[in-house]
């Protein structure tokens, strides 16, 4: 392929994925948190919407989800007096170009196996540095936020802001390190290596399960949600960073926090849950390593999203059931606590390595 | 004053690493979502319009207007009920009704619903039971100030036989 149609079918596949699914995904989660919270506290959650009258109550669905997008289209763009104008305006682009960008290292389905050539079908880019990459981008969102908090000229923001540079810095350390644990065992930074290596030993969670549970703690403190919704802690600072942001701005920034929450689901399902592995099936592949694409390849395709709706579901889970934590007690357990874990799971994993080997 | 020492609970070895207790909340609020996802057991919301709760039978409510056997107004104009009114919500124009026992009726009867405070001291003051309070309805909403003055004739259309004697002489 030429670089002008490596270029195009990226594009493509970006919008494809990032469009097609990521979005479409945060949009409904918006809604399905509300339900989801309201079932578990015994309420009944948004139900008023009828599109097609009362007669089919579940198209209360659709018409929540549109009205909402319509009301964040229609609603007065607000900008504080004295903010730096280019700089709220840019705040939640540069929150939201991050959590697309992410998924550009995602493999949503089987690729070529490790070594073999090949191109990659359900990957945007196949990148060798694969999960740094995402780590990357990653910690540029967080500007996102901390540069809107400062434009806003509000207190309450700027206290959202520093606390959300305090806190992403502070758990990207542990998120990252539970990953090298992965990169050690597979050997390779790609998702797409990680996941064709736990079809053959065993899925992630089984060989790391103190990693999995330190960068299911990470992974939430990472998106901004309860118990680690400090910055956004709307009894202490109203909205956090996001305090002065109305209409659509108000939209992007809460829309990239969704797919923060869908980009940390897909990275946990590929180092953890075995990616689009379906377990005790193996994937056929042909001479060269390149699996042959029919219906069990759309079959892993679904497994791979169904994995990421029950990790989304788990953390929406824990977001709604467990209070916020101190500022204090955030930062102690931070590095106190899941740091020099993560580290000695490290030094664990190392050891057992070479014992094995 | 001295502080008040609270003893707390000492954490055992489990809750203090709080991984076993986010498990036990975990397990809680998920078993609350599944029941009300698939049972709807324990949701006590009330779908309001189309599910009405029922008021208590002394509930006040909107006023109401009773008749007399000819389904005539009952009300007297004795201008007893806007007199003890507190929030002075009651306007009644009195009339000569032509008839010796009963000698007035009121030409115009409004009640502003905005300003009452549906305390039922009218209703209490009445003493020909002619003004009622047990409706057991809401003042509606409306777009207009004025829709909220509700008259003699609208306060009628609620109204019903009552058996009770006209105070004063006669009947």
């Amino acid at each position: 392929m030429s670089v002008g149609e490596l270029i195009l079918f990226g594009i493509i596949k970006f919008i494809a994925i990032v469009f097609g699914w990521v979005m479409l995904v945060a949009t409904v989660l918006t809604l399905m948190e509300r339900k989801q919270s309201a079932f578990m506290q015994n309420r009944v959650g948004p139900n008023r919407a009828f599109v097609f009258g009362k007669k089919f109550p579940l198209s209360a669905f659709i018409g929540h989800l549109l009205s909402d997008a319509l009301k964040v289209l229609v609603k007065e763009d607000f900008e504080p007096p004295r903010a730096n104008k280019w700089l709220h305006l840019l705040g939640p682009g540069i929150a939201v170009i991050p959590a697309w960008l992410l998924w550009v290292v995602i493999p949503f389905g089987p690729g070529p196996m490790p070594g073999a050539e090949g191109d990659h079908p359900f990957l945007i880019a196949n990148l060798n540095v694969g999960v740094l990459f995402m780590f990357a981008v990653m910690s540029l969102s967080v500007y996102g936020a901390t540069l809107g908090a400062w434009a806003s000229n509000s207190a309450y923001s700027l206290l959202g802001g520093l606390r959300t540079a305090a806190q992403m810095i502070s758990y990207e350390v542990t998120l990252g390190l539970n990953l090298v644990g992965v990169f050690m065992i597979f050997g390779s930074t790609r998702l797409n290596d990680i996941i064709w290596g736990q079809g053959q030993s065993a899925w992630g969670i089984f060989l790391q399960p103190v990693g999995f549970v330190l960068f299911l703690v990470a992974s939430i403190a990472e998106t901004k949600r309860a118990p680690f919704d400090l910055p956004e802690a709307e009894s202490e600072l109203a909205a956090g960073y996001f305090t002065e942001y109305s209409s659509m701005r108000f939209a992007v920034y809460s829309l990239g926090e969704f797919i923060g929450i869908v980009a940390v689901a897909a990275v946990a399902v590929c180092c953890f849950l075995g990616g689009w592995q379906i377990p005790w099936v193996e994937t056929p592949v042909d001479a060269s390593g390149v699996p042959i694409y029919g219906w069990l390849t759309v079959a892993q395709i679904a497994i791979f999203l169904f994995k990421m709706v029950i990790f989304i579901w788990l953390q929406m889970q824990i977001r709604w059931t467990l209070p916020r934590f101190r500022y204090d007690q955030l930062m102690k357990l931070g590095w106190l606590y899941l740091l020099p874990l993560s580290l000695l799971n490290l030094v664990v994993t190392a050891i057992i390595m070479y014992a094995v080997r | 004053m001295a502080t008040i020492h609270v003893k707390r609970p000492e954490l055992t070895f489990a809750e203090k690493l709080y991984i076993p207790e986010v498990v036990k909340g975990l397990a809680v609020t998920t078993r609350q979502l599944v029941k009300n996802v698939f049972t709807r057991k324990d949701i006590t919301t009330r779908q309001y319009p189309e599910e009405k709760r029922p008021y208590p039978d002394r509930f006040r409510g909107r006023h109401r207007l009773m008749w007399d056997d000819d389904k005539n107004v009952r009300c007297v104009a004795c201008m007893l009920c806007s007199t003890a009114c507190p929030a002075n919500c009651i306007h009644i124009v009195a009339g000569d009704r032509g008839d010796d026992k009963v000698e007035k009726y009121p030409v115009s009867f409004e009640i502003d619903l905005l300003v009452c405070i549906y305390c039922g001291f009218c209703e209490e003051a009445c003493p020909c039971d002619a003004i009622r309070m047990d409706s057991g309805k809401h003042p509606l909403p409306s777009f207009s100030r004025d829709k909220q003055r509700i008259r003699k004739v609208q306060l009628l259309e609620e109204g019903d036989f009552s058996i009770a004697r006209r105070g004063g002489r006669g009947t």
